[in-house]
């Protein structure tokens, strides 16, 4: 626990995130009301459009600190890209655990090849790939620099995988957000569960950041003590 | 590299051996399957020589753009991959029964727009791939999520040329214009070897520096 809440930062996000999801589980489970056709079923969507939002957060994270790590070959942009790639795998995993769960009752198949379930399957396989890649090789500073070109390779992929498939029937529900088609009293448990990912988005970053960060650091100890000896 | 993509022909043949008669549906999947192992093959060979004589370290000493060297290596799988194609192309005809005098243009122009993308993107994680303790095993797995946008579009437009006559209006053969539908997939699978082959140029050398 002591190391949990080294920092000053980490303490404040800690306890927003405690309370923001215990809020926002109050919310999606009791404060809001009951959907019409799909029953208690709907609400799991309160969960799987935020592990979407912050899921595609953390991977085009990834691209820029990608991006930056091949002009300024600095080992923070990549400690960055190695976080928030994780953190992505981590949200796509939910958002892939979630979708069938309420696809079998509501569409009655766990899976259809849609275009957007399609690409958030192929985005999940792409950063599984760039993590194995990572680990491939031995060499920190070329491990970081390959890592980073597929890195700019696998978001440069998603756009053409969404294109590709594009004129597929698509039956996953449209952007509820954008069409306004979400009935106002469910806004509040939706913001709220954004709201709290968000934090555990921050959160989680943080302290894998940090987690990397000191791996560097035991990791250059050693290559001194190698040299010394 | 050629072989490997007979096989494939030849186990496709017998694993779909209930649909004999309907085959044809079935014939682009197989087709760009059996190109793209075989593909995947050539990519692996394709730094091995370098690798195992040193010689890659010669080649980036060279005062040259490093970005010269993947036109070169991409060029050179280019070609061997559609000499590839072109025989497994006609030994599929022979071993799936069809008939696609009029349809061969069209075919040509898929097989070397795809082939241009698949080997655009193929050469660069090859050269990544090639430096790693795992070699020839991560290829094709770093390889199919990436190339997935060219295998669509390549069986979806060999799928409207093979099997025009289940789209209705399209006009084939004989006229100077393209097949209805036919421009959409080409358009992506051009974009793709254009992006992937900038990005490839331009990060190419990130890759092989030492």
């Amino acid at each position: 626990m002591k190391v949990l809440l080294q920092h000053r930062v980490d303490i404040l996000l800690f306890i927003l995130l405690f309370a923001g999801m215990s809020f926002a589980l109050y919310m999606a489970l009791i404060g809001a009301p009951t959907e019409k056709t799909m029953g208690d079923i709907q609400r799991i969507f309160y969960f799987h459009v935020p592990a979407a939002i912050t899921g595609l957060t953390a991977f085009a994270l990834n691209f820029v600190a990608s991006l930056m790590y091949v002009f300024r070959k600095n080992r923070w942009w990549d400690s960055l890209a190695l976080s928030s790639a994780e953190i992505g795998i981590l949200f796509f995993c939910m958002l892939l655990i979630t979708g069938p769960i309420w696809a079998k009752p509501v569409w009655f198949v766990w899976w259809t090849w849609s275009p957007r379930l399609t690409s958030s399957l192929v985005l999940c396989l792409l950063y599984a790939v760039y993590l194995l890649i990572r680990k491939s090789f031995e060499d920190p500073d070329r491990k970081a620099m390959v890592a980073a070109v597929f890195g700019i390779v696998a978001f440069a992929d998603a756009p053409l995988v969404w294109f590709s498939i594009r004129w597929w029937r698509d039956i996953h529900p449209s952007p509820m957000l954008e069409t306004g088609n979400l009935d106002p009293s469910m806004r509040p448990a939706l913001y709220t569960c954004m709201a709290a990912f968000l934090v555990l988005f921050l959160y989680l970053l943080r302290r894998r950041f940090y987690l990397e960060i000191m791996r560097n650091k035991i990791e250059r100890m050693i290559r001194r003590t190698d040299t010394i000896r | 590299m050629l072989f490997f993509g007979i096989v494939v022909l030849v186990i496709f043949n017998f694993s779909l051996g209930s649909l004999h008669d309907t085959i044809r549906p079935a014939v682009p999947g197989i087709l760009w399957v059996a190109f793209a192992f075989s593909g995947t093959l050539g990519l692996n060979r394709l730094f091995a020589a370098e690798k195992e004589n040193g010689c890659l370290q010669g080649l980036l000493m060279i005062p040259a753009d490093r970005g010269a060297i993947y036109l070169g290596k991409m060029l050179a799988s280019f070609f061997f991959m559609l000499i590839a194609e072109a025989v497994i192309f006609i030994i599929g005809l022979v071993l799936f029964n069809l008939t696609v005098w009029a349809e061969i243009p069209y075919l040509v122009l898929v097989f070397v727009i795809g082939t241009l993308g698949f080997t655009a993107v193929g050469t660069l994680l090859s050269a990544i791939s090639v430096n790693t303790k795992l070699r020839e095993v991560l290829l094709p797995l770093i390889l199919f999520p990436v190339i997935l946008p060219i295998l669509i579009n390549a069986v979806e437009a060999t799928d409207i040329i093979l099997n025009a006559s289940d789209y209705g209006a399209t006009n084939l053969p004989g006229t100077s214009s393209l097949p209805e539908g036919l421009k959409l997939p080409l358009t992506i699978m051009s974009s793709f070897t254009v992006i992937f082959g900038t990005i490839s140029y331009l990060l190419f050398e990130r890759v092989l520096e030492e």
